[in-house]
């Protein structure tokens, strides 16, 4: 499975993994590299320091909007995006952008499509997005029904792991062992619980829908791939971006990006890209690290840290987790390096 | 459009909301001084320099070299490259072979006959250089730029001084040599050769000149008394060495050499002598580990079959055998004789054993001060106790090596310019060091450095044939391209990327970025994603 | 044109002829029929340029209809009861946002007990939602109001609810006059949106709005239904003209003059009604009648206006604000605050319940008489529910209500011990 999607750019001085790259011809340049990207969502917005949902959604509206020369319609799920970017009277939004509901995101954005589909306007495209809360629990069953009918609707699910907005409450994509206001770090077996949770990638690539793809905050050449490759396909398309929260994961604002690598880097985050159902490309780990690297920073997993008494069993459970995800989507293998 | 009431809004108007009031530390962009500038004897901007090879600009990038150093084919064959040691990328994989880049880019303005033409105004000063070596011919190139009058002397029939009768060919050709040196002369410094100046005050007064750069070099070969018969051939290294260039037959070394020595001229010697047909040897009084030759001179050295032998002192020598004497280290470091003793044979003996300063016409003269180990002393601006006379090179106390003499060159220059001008030279001060910790080496892409190719091992134990080439355009741009930028900024774009609040104003090419600090709201992302250590994160002032 | 049709398809043929670009499916009785209509008009091109969209949930979709409204298509769906419920969130949404979405309701009860068939529980429940709601009296007003309420919805931004008595009318077949599509084109204008997600134009809909500004925005919704009473009886007079007969409107009267006793009601059973005025007008009662359409806005004024010469007013209604009475009643005591005058509530047709004449009249006459109590339940079966509030006093875990009710009726056997 190489990286194929990923600009295959050998490039030194920094090679693929800077966002600019003065000595690279422009048109290879990442859209965050131009001084004329949109900044779909501008300045002002009330993110709080670090946000990476900011950063991620950022990246990957200006990616849409490069791939369809600024034609992309966008559906906010309710959530820290729609709420730090729309407070009356002011938005950071640059684009025509839309918010209903919490749970119903997909479902809005496929009537988006059909009206620009019925308006004879078929080269406005549509993206939903919604954070974790807003797609694998509440609006999960309007995102399978977009999925279902195969709606020309790029879902993008900003996931950092909990209910971020409403004060840090676990979702169905908290982490084992991962405090929230609702997984205390208290009693004999802190946090989040083992065997719970459901992975939405798989779940989406479950309904055979033309592309399926994770990204990171970490990888901006391969987010900004997989949403210009999303966006020359018709169709039900899901991208699921990993963005770290320093609030919720009681992080420090500046190691957001630091954090989103070591999860990529662990294995805990699996990168990868699956079309009509197969998983067909994943992004190899590039220096191996430890889960601990990546849990360590983390407040919301310091319980398993306590001075003398690490909670060895655990944070080998969630090692098991990371090295499962390296076996299932062959993170380790010579082309490691990007 | 009439908009629904509160519900619906213009876009971006959130740009009247200015989140910079949120910031408790901000960013600031920072240069530091990376770790292969700071080591520089010469005093290069080799991150600079690198900056334009990086983009396959080898005129400026070359030009930008010169500004230093007017010797880049000649360094990157010959200089020790301490910058290299120092690289921080050598933590990350390798160094980047940065005097493999030199030596292309000097190769390349050789081939391209590129001259450097920017000079200042004729100044109406003279000065008087004595020694054509890398400290003369540094400093004249540099005076000369700064357009003052040059007269350079040399006692000897070439110009070049130890870069000729020291560094044997086969490590520096001597048409690399002679085309460095004929540009010099071609920025309109007047060479005499076979010219030995006794008496300098005299010689300034005489020529009017207003200053004066003396740069004569070490070459008194030191001597040690070893029992010996008359007829034992007992040489010194400098002079063999001189004796490959001036005479019109090599040196006579018989059939066993042994090179009496542990520094970089017994290697030169010895490597030399395998090359005249001679079986080499080489002894040290003390281990390879502490022999103060480069690790790269004894390796090489090995390879094309010097034979080494560590631990001991030559004792007696007599016409075909020699006697060592077995060492010991003892507790505090230093070599201990054992009282055993073994039988080598050979037929001549070098001694490798260092250089001196020949102070004879200097320490003569008023004001001028000799120094406890033979060195002539000199102040922070290079000019000893006389008015106007300045020194350099392995005259004065410093490590003697080409590059070195070419920094002292060069100091002397700026220090003589400024002297001329009736003021006093400073320095620019010095940003602090760019170190690995500062570095963010995520995104820097694996590229190991590129290797010379070298001549095969039969050719190199037989000619005096150069044995490593110079790197092609596409592995000297590779190498370049390897550099890291340590502490500056190189406008990778990062900070530009990654600022979740869009505060990062990207002001074009070579302009690098400015912080909006309107909206800002300090969360660092930036400054731990630069690359470079660029961007340092400061507290606000309340 | 004159068709012998059910209600079902006659409505869809009229929301056809209104052109709509995109509907949004999803089955529940007895709307079930009206979608399953238009999905048959698109899928055999009678219906063109249309997206047709079968979706998971009526919650689905609304929110489908919210997001083709948003960027400009005229947006039709249909739900009923439980579905309505469903989609609430959405519902208050579409009318938040200003959209206008024109939506059938096929009017059913709401469980537990699950019931599929006819009253206004569902209705009552998204009364507050910003919606205008208009009832139809019958089938060919259920054809006209949906014409209409397309042109008012898109005039004022808003979305309408088209309220249709579930079988009653959605399954009733009968003759119906089905206008031409160059009749529809006439009346209904082609839909320009006051606001529109368009790359060309952007802005952001749907902001969070706090409590400075949360008011104003709560008026204006409210002052835009205060207008459509202007525009829902000019709109009725239109049509009138156009198509030569009379729909909609805020209310109509039936033999109000010299009407000590006025009977309102919503929906279909104002036929009934009629007939049991015209029974008893017959016999010399003094009996008239208000048939409500609009119920939001609700038309204080011209209800009052209605009923200022009323001795008394009699509300029959098929809902019940569990703990309260009658909603509809309640709205028209408002109306009546003014008039020492009163007024009866009489809960009928729940669970789709039949509503006799008999009953009816006995009921009306008792109103004449001032016997009827301020809450009437028609038809209420004393003997069973004394039987149930008697099993209740005497153990507190009696058992299930409604199998107890059943088991009471006779209707299921009692289970062998």
């Amino acid at each position: 499975m190489p990286n194929e999607t990923v600009q295959p750019i050998k490039f030194y001085q920094t090679g693929t993994l800077t966002v600019g790259n003065r000595l690279l011809d422009p048109e290879k340049r990442t859209v965050q590299a131009s001084g004329e990207r949109t900044n779909a969502i501008t300045s002002g917005h009330r993110a709080c320091q670090g946000c990476g949902e900011a950063l991620g959604a950022r990246y990957a509206l200006d990616a849409a909007m490069r791939a369809t020369g600024n034609r992309v319609v966008a559906v906010n799920a309710t959530g820290c995006l729609e709420v730090f970017t729309t407070p009356y009277p002011e938005t950071a939004w640059q684009l025509p952008w839309l918010h209903s509901l919490f749970g119903n995101a997909a479902a809005v954005a496929s009537g988006v499509a059909a009206a620009m589909r019925a308006k004879g306007r078929p080269e406005v495209r549509v993206i939903a997005q919604g954070g974790d809360g807003g797609t694998t629990d509440i609006g999960f069953g309007c995102l399978s029904g977009m999925f279902e009918r195969n709606d020309d609707v790029l879902y993008i699910c900003y996931d950092n792991e909990a209910y971020m907005n409403t004060g840090v409450q676990r979702s169905s994509a908290t982490p084992p062992a991962a405090r929230t206001a609702t997984t205390p770090a208290v009693g004999d077996k802190p946090g989040n619980v083992f065997g719970t949770g459901k992975n939405l990638p798989l779940i989406a690539m479950a309904h055979g829908i033309p592309y399926v793809a994770t990204a990171s905050v970490a990888d901006l050449r391969d987010l900004e791939a997989k949403v210009q490759k999303a966006m020359t396909i018709r169709g039900a398309r899901y991208i699921h971006v990993f963005v770290p929260c320093p609030l919720g994961w009681g992080s420090a604002s500046q190691d957001t990006i630091k954090l989103a690598r070591l999860a990529i880097e662990s294995g805990l985050f699996p990168v990868f890209e699956a079309e009509y159902g197969e998983v067909v490309r994943s992004r190899a780990i590039r220096r191996k690290v430890p889960v601990e690297d990546y849990l360590k920073p983390q407040r919301r997993f310091a319980h398993l840290f306590k001075a003398g008494k690490p909670d060895v069993d655990r944070i080998a459970r969630l090692q098991a987790v990371a090295d499962a995800n390296i076996k299932r989507f062959n993170l380790l293998r010579p082309d490691g390096d990007a | 459009m009439n908009k629904p009431f509160a519900i619906t809004l213009d876009v971006g108007s959130s740009l009247a909301n200015l989140t910079g009031s949120w910031r408790t530390s901000k960013p600031v962009y920072v240069d530091r001084i990376p770790p292969c500038n700071m080591t520089c004897p010469a005093g290069e901007d080799i991150q600079g320099w690198l900056y334009h090879a990086e983009s396959g600009d080898y005129r400026a990038a070359w030009e930008h070299l010169m500004r230093e150093n007017p010797l880049p084919a000649i360094m990157g064959r010959a200089c020790y490259h301490t910058c290299e040691s120092a690289c921080n990328r050598g933590q990350l994989d390798t160094a980047v072979s940065i005097h493999a880049v030199e030596r292309f880019l000097g190769d390349l303005a050789i081939k391209e006959g590129w001259l450097i033409t920017d000079k200042a105004p004729p100044t109406g000063k003279k000065v008087l250089v004595i020694g054509a070596g890398p400290s003369g011919l540094s400093a004249s190139y540099h005076l000369a730029r700064l357009g003052h009058a040059v007269t350079l002397c040399d006692a000897g029939p070439l110009p070049g001084g130890m870069m000729r009768f020291g560094i044997p060919k086969y490590r520096l050709p001597r048409e690399v040599l002679d085309a460095e040196i004929g540009r010099i002369v071609a920025l309109g410094v007047e060479l005499k050769l076979n010219t030995k100046i006794d008496d300098i005050p005299k010689a300034m007064k005489d020529g009017g000149y207003d200053a004066c750069f003396a740069a004569v070099g070490a070459h008194l070969a030191k001597r040690v008394d070893i029992p010996a018969p008359d007829a034992a051939r007992i040489l010194d290294a400098v002079s063999v060495l001189r004796h490959m260039e001036t005479g019109e037959e090599p040196p006579m070394l018989g059939r066993r050499v042994i090179v009496y020595g542990g520094g970089n001229t017994a290697m030169d010697v010895a490597r030399t002598a395998k090359r005249l047909g001679a079986e080499a040897m080489v002894v040290y009084r003390r281990t390879r580990e502490q022999m103060p030759a480069h690790d790269f001179e004894v390796r090489e050295a090995e390879e094309e079959g010097v034979v080494m032998h560590w631990l001991r002192t030559v004792k007696q020598v007599d016409e075909a055998s020699f006697t060592v004497e077995k060492m010991t280290i003892g507790a505090d470091g230093w070599p201990q004789p054992t009282g055993e003793f073994e039988t080598i044979e050979a037929d001549t003996l070098v001694l490798a054993l260092g250089q001196e300063v020949d102070t004879t016409v200097l320490s003569k003269i008023d004001g001028v001060k000799v120094t406890r180990d033979g060195t002539i002393q000199v102040d922070q601006g290079m000019m000893t106790g006389y008015p106007g006379l300045f020194a350099g090179g392995d005259m004065v106390p410093s490590d003697r090596t080409v590059t070195v003499a070419v920094g002292h060159g060069k100091k002397a220059a700026r220090n003589i310019d400024s002297w001329l001008k009736g003021a006093s030279f400073a320095p620019t001060p010095r940003h602090g060091l760019a170190t690995f910790e500062r570095l963010n080496p995520w995104y820097y892409t694996d590229a190991p450095k590129t290797v010379q190719p070298t001549l095969d091992i039969l050719r190199r134990r037989t000619s005096f044939e150069e044995i490593h080439s110079g790197l092609d355009e596409t592995n000297a741009l590779f190498e370049a391209r390897r550099c890291l930028s340590c502490g500056n900024c190189f406008e990778c774009d990062n900070c530009f990327g990654v600022c979740p609040d869009n505060a990062v104003i990207k002001l074009g090419p070579g302009k690098r970025f400015d912080f909006n600090y309107d909206f800002c709201k300090g969360c660092g992302i930036c400054a731990a994603e630069c690359p470079c250590g660029a961007i340092d994160m400061v507290p606000e002032e309340k | 044109m004159l068709k012998q049709i059910e209600g079902s398809q006659a409505m869809a043929e009229a929301i056809g002829l209104c052109r709509p670009e995109v509907i949004c499916a999803y089955p529940i009785t007895p709307q079930t029929h009206i979608v399953e209509g238009l999905g048959a008009m698109v899928k055999d091109g009678r219906l063109k340029g249309c997206e047709y969209l079968n979706v998971e949930s009526e919650f689905a979709a609304l929110s489908v209809a919210i997001g083709s409204s948003a960027a400009g298509a005229r947006t039709y769906t249909a739900t009923a009861s439980q579905g309505l419920l469903f989609m609430l969130e959405a519902v208050y949404n579409a009318s938040g946002l200003g959209l206008p979405i024109v939506m059938t309701l096929g009017n059913r009860a709401i469980g537990a007990p699950i019931n599929i068939w006819n009253d206004h529980s569902d209705a009552m429940a998204a009364r507050d939602a910003g919606w205008i709601m208009l009832f139809a009296e019958s089938n060919q007003e259920a054809v006209d109001l949906h014409i209409q309420a397309f042109r008012l919805a898109e005039e004022l931004s808003v979305p309408v609810m088209v309220c249709v008595d579930g079988f009653i009318l959605t399954h009733a077949v009968e003759r119906l006059d089905i206008p031409s599509q160059e009749q529809v084109d006439a009346f209904l204008p082609p839909f320009e949106p006051v606001q529109v997600l368009d790359p060309a134009d952007p802005i952001s809909i749907g902001a969070m709005v706090g409590p400075e500004a949360f008011t104003e925005v709560r008026y204006l919704a409210h002052h835009k239904q205060m207008t459509a009473l202007d525009r829902i009886p000019e709109l009725a007079a239109d049509f009138a003209a156009a198509f030569g007969r009379e729909a909609g409107g805020l209310l109509k009267s039936y033999r109000l003059d010299d009407a000590e006793t006025v009977v309102l009601a919503m929906g279909s059973v104002m036929g009934t009604i009629k007939d049991v005025i015209d029974d008893m007008r017959a016999d010399g009662a003094r009996i008239g009648g208000v048939s409500l359409c609009s119920f939001r806005p609700f038309p204080i004024g011209p209800v009052r206006e209605a009923l200022q010469n009323a001795k008394r007013v009699v509300v029959v209604e098929k809902d019940l604000a569990v703990g309260l009475g009658g909603v509809v009643a309640a709205n028209v005591r408002m109306a009546m605050r003014v008039f020492d005058v009163p007024v009866c509530t009489v809960i009928a047709g729940l669970g789709g319940r039949s509503i006799p004449k008999t009953s009816l009249r006995r009921t009306f006459e008792a109103a004449a008489r001032n016997e009827l109590e301020g809450l009437h339940f028609l038809d209420l079966n004393w003997d069973v529910v004394n039987r149930e509030l008697e099993r209740a006093g005497e153990k507190r875990r009696s058992g299930p209500v409604a199998e107890n009710i059943l088991k009471d009726l006779g209707l299921i056997m009692h289970k062998v011990m």
